[in-house]
């Protein structure tokens, strides 16, 4: 059974339909990511899919009807986001972020001490900034911080919205390397990039949004093949 | 003006301001949480000590029948929702904290009427009825429009606190109240008489200020608060409920509120309607403070209790104009000094 089943699902702004029709699926331990230019309804997908945004049509997580949970039941039952705006908590310390990223499982202290120790380990940068409040982070930093955050409520599907904006390549290279790394965890991934060849080079499986719509879906390394993605999104090569 | 009634004014002073201090907090706290400005919050500090004046005679607070109408509504309007979302599974536990919990102060003090009990619990009882008071107006009047301006959040609350008022000389009637000193102790510091009255306003002004900050750095709970003040869709994402949160804004806020309401029934005479200019008063602190920094809005809030005690002394007949006077540079300077910091914060 899939973990996340999205299926034909709509979402509008008022009259305007962003997303139309989307039916979407990941297995547990996939990555899936979703390419398509900027202004293509991936963001608002992500956003109904976490519960910010109203949305028509049917989902479930793990079997459960999305709409008898609210976001904070979804997180509690290990389904997150990592937002393209971070939604970090500027005025708090880095290590007060992460510990309120474990805040659903705030009664399994043992645990979130493994997490957070974790967490140090993987992004070795936390780990020196610890005292330092969130809003001092750079760009790079900021992105560890809400990977880390989110890692915290030991999340089971975790979805990534452009990961990689505004980084530097390199940076953008080691974050995507810890994408792949986190499959090791058990982790599914749904990830939105614009970036498509890093994309679907992590990816398992892709789909292609363009207009609100999918037009077309496959396994990611076809989809690096097929020309219609090539043409579109990886420069033509 | 010697010095020594220079001394006497600091004093006295102090002491008020110290009162505002924790009802300003109570404000900071509410707001940064809620974004409700909550104008009726200084009622909440008059109740108190208006309930606190009916449990030394023996009688039945009007508090009982307060809180009676205020669980009942918030009951009712939390059952429909549930039922309306068909989360039935959820109505015990709605009953149990809309109904049951905050009637229980409320039917052990109905039921011991006529029994005078000793001071610490007169205290408690009295802080016990006054706490469910802001959350169930909370969950009546604030909840189905949370995401509504804070200016909406704001008139509503105006709004309410005239109701509020309207309830209070019902159940409360027109009389004042003042209750017995909680201390009698007078000392005498470098020839000034000091009273220990006042020093125990000091003195539970620092310590609730104290174990605030302790909430705040050392507590997960505390920490979820400064996160849903923060950033309210971060804190979402992380699971933290801004309900929740906005719930345990107000009771705190309502404890600090009840403390002062406690600690000002010796010194002043409460009405009903006395708890607007508390709060007023403590409002202007927490505007030095900007609605956001608690060791501001403490220092603000000094401050007025010490403008306050000066005026009353040189020209009585001004002292409220003064204060409140106090807002019309206190803004000018916010203005001037930090034009252009909220379009940073908006970038976070």
């Amino acid at each position: 059974m899939a973990l996340l089943s999205i299926d034909q699902v709509s979402v509008a702004y008022d009259k305007v339909e962003a997303v139309r029709g989307v039916s979407l699926a990941i297995e547990p331990g996939q990555i899936v990511t979703v390419i398509g230019p900027n202004g293509a309804g991936k963001t608002t997908l992500l956003g109904a899919a976490i519960g910010l945004l109203p949305w028509r049509g049917r989902m479930s997580f793990d079997g459960i009807d999305l709409r008898r949970l609210d976001v904070e039941a979804r997180i509690e039952r290990g389904f997150c986001l990592v937002p393209e705006t971070r939604e970090l908590f500027g005025d708090l310390s880095v290590s007060d972020n992460l510990l309120l990223g474990g805040y659903s499982r705030r009664r399994d202290s043992a645990g979130l001490k493994q997490s957070l120790a974790d967490v140090y380990k993987r992004f070795p940068r936390l780990d020196e900034r610890r005292n330092q409040k969130a809003s001092t982070l750079s760009g790079g930093e900021r992105q560890m911080l809400a990977l880390g955050r989110a890692l915290m409520a030991k999340p089971r599907l975790l979805m990534l919205d452009e990961p990689s904006l505004g980084l530097a390549p390199i940076i953008v290279r080691e974050v995507f390397k810890i994408i792949a790394s986190l499959r090791e965890l058990g982790v599914s991934i749904l990830l939105v990039e614009q970036n498509a060849r890093a994309a679907l080079e992590t990816a398992d499986f892709g789909y292609v949004l363009e207009t609100g719509e999918i037009v077309h879906s496959g396994a990611a390394a076809d989809l690096m093949h097929d020309p219609r993605v090539t043409a579109s999104y990886l420069g033509g090569h | 003006m010697n010095g020594e009634i220079a001394a006497i004014l600091a004093m006295d002073g102090i002491a008020s301001g110290a009162i505002y201090v924790l009802i300003g907090l109570g404000l900071v706290l509410i707001f940064a949480v809620t974004r409700v400005i909550f104008v009726p919050f200084g009622d909440i500090a008059a109740f108190t000590a208006l309930s606190l004046a009916s449990l030394e005679t023996g009688g039945r607070p009007g508090t009982v029948g307060l809180v009676a109408v205020l669980a009942v509504l918030a009951t009712a309007v939390e059952a429909v929702a549930l039922v309306r979302n068909r989360a039935f599974h959820r109505l015990p536990r709605a009953l149990l904290f809309y109904l049951v919990l905050p009637l229980i102060p409320a039917a052990a003090v109905w039921f011991a009427a006529g029994t005078t009990f000793s001071m610490p619990v007169r205290i408690v009882l009295s802080l016990a009825l006054v706490l469910p008071i802001a959350p169930l107006l909370d969950r009546i009047v604030f909840r189905p429009i949370a995401d509504a301006s804070v200016l909406l959040l704001l008139t509503v609350a105006v709004a309410l606190h005239f109701a509020l008022s309207g309830l209070g000389l019902m159940f409360f009637g027109p009389e004042g109240v003042r209750t017995k000193p909680l201390t009698d102790a007078v000392f005498d510091v470098a020839g000034l008489i000091v009273n220990g009255q006042m020093l125990l306003i000091l003195a539970a002004s620092i310590v609730f200020c104290g174990l605030l900050f302790l909430y705040f750095e050392f507590t997960i709970q505390g920490k979820a608060l400064r996160a849903t003040a923060v950033n309210r869709v971060g804190a979402r994402l992380v699971g933290i409920r801004p309900t929740s949160t906005g719930t345990i804004a107000y009771l705190l806020a309502s404890l600090l509120a009840g403390i002062s309401g406690v600690l000002i029934a010796p010194v002043t005479t409460i009405f009903y309607d006395s708890g607007f200019l508390l709060g007023l008063k403590a409002f202007v602190g927490a505007i030095i403070g900007a609605m956001v920094s608690y060791p501001v809005t403490a220092l603000g809030a000094v401050m007025v209790g010490l403008l306050e005690s000066f005026t009353s002394f040189w020209l009585s007949a001004y002292k409220e104009v003064l204060v409140f006077s106090l807002l019309i540079p206190v803004l000018l300077w916010r203005s001037l000094a930090f034009a252009g910091t909220e379009e940073e914060e908006a970038e976070e």
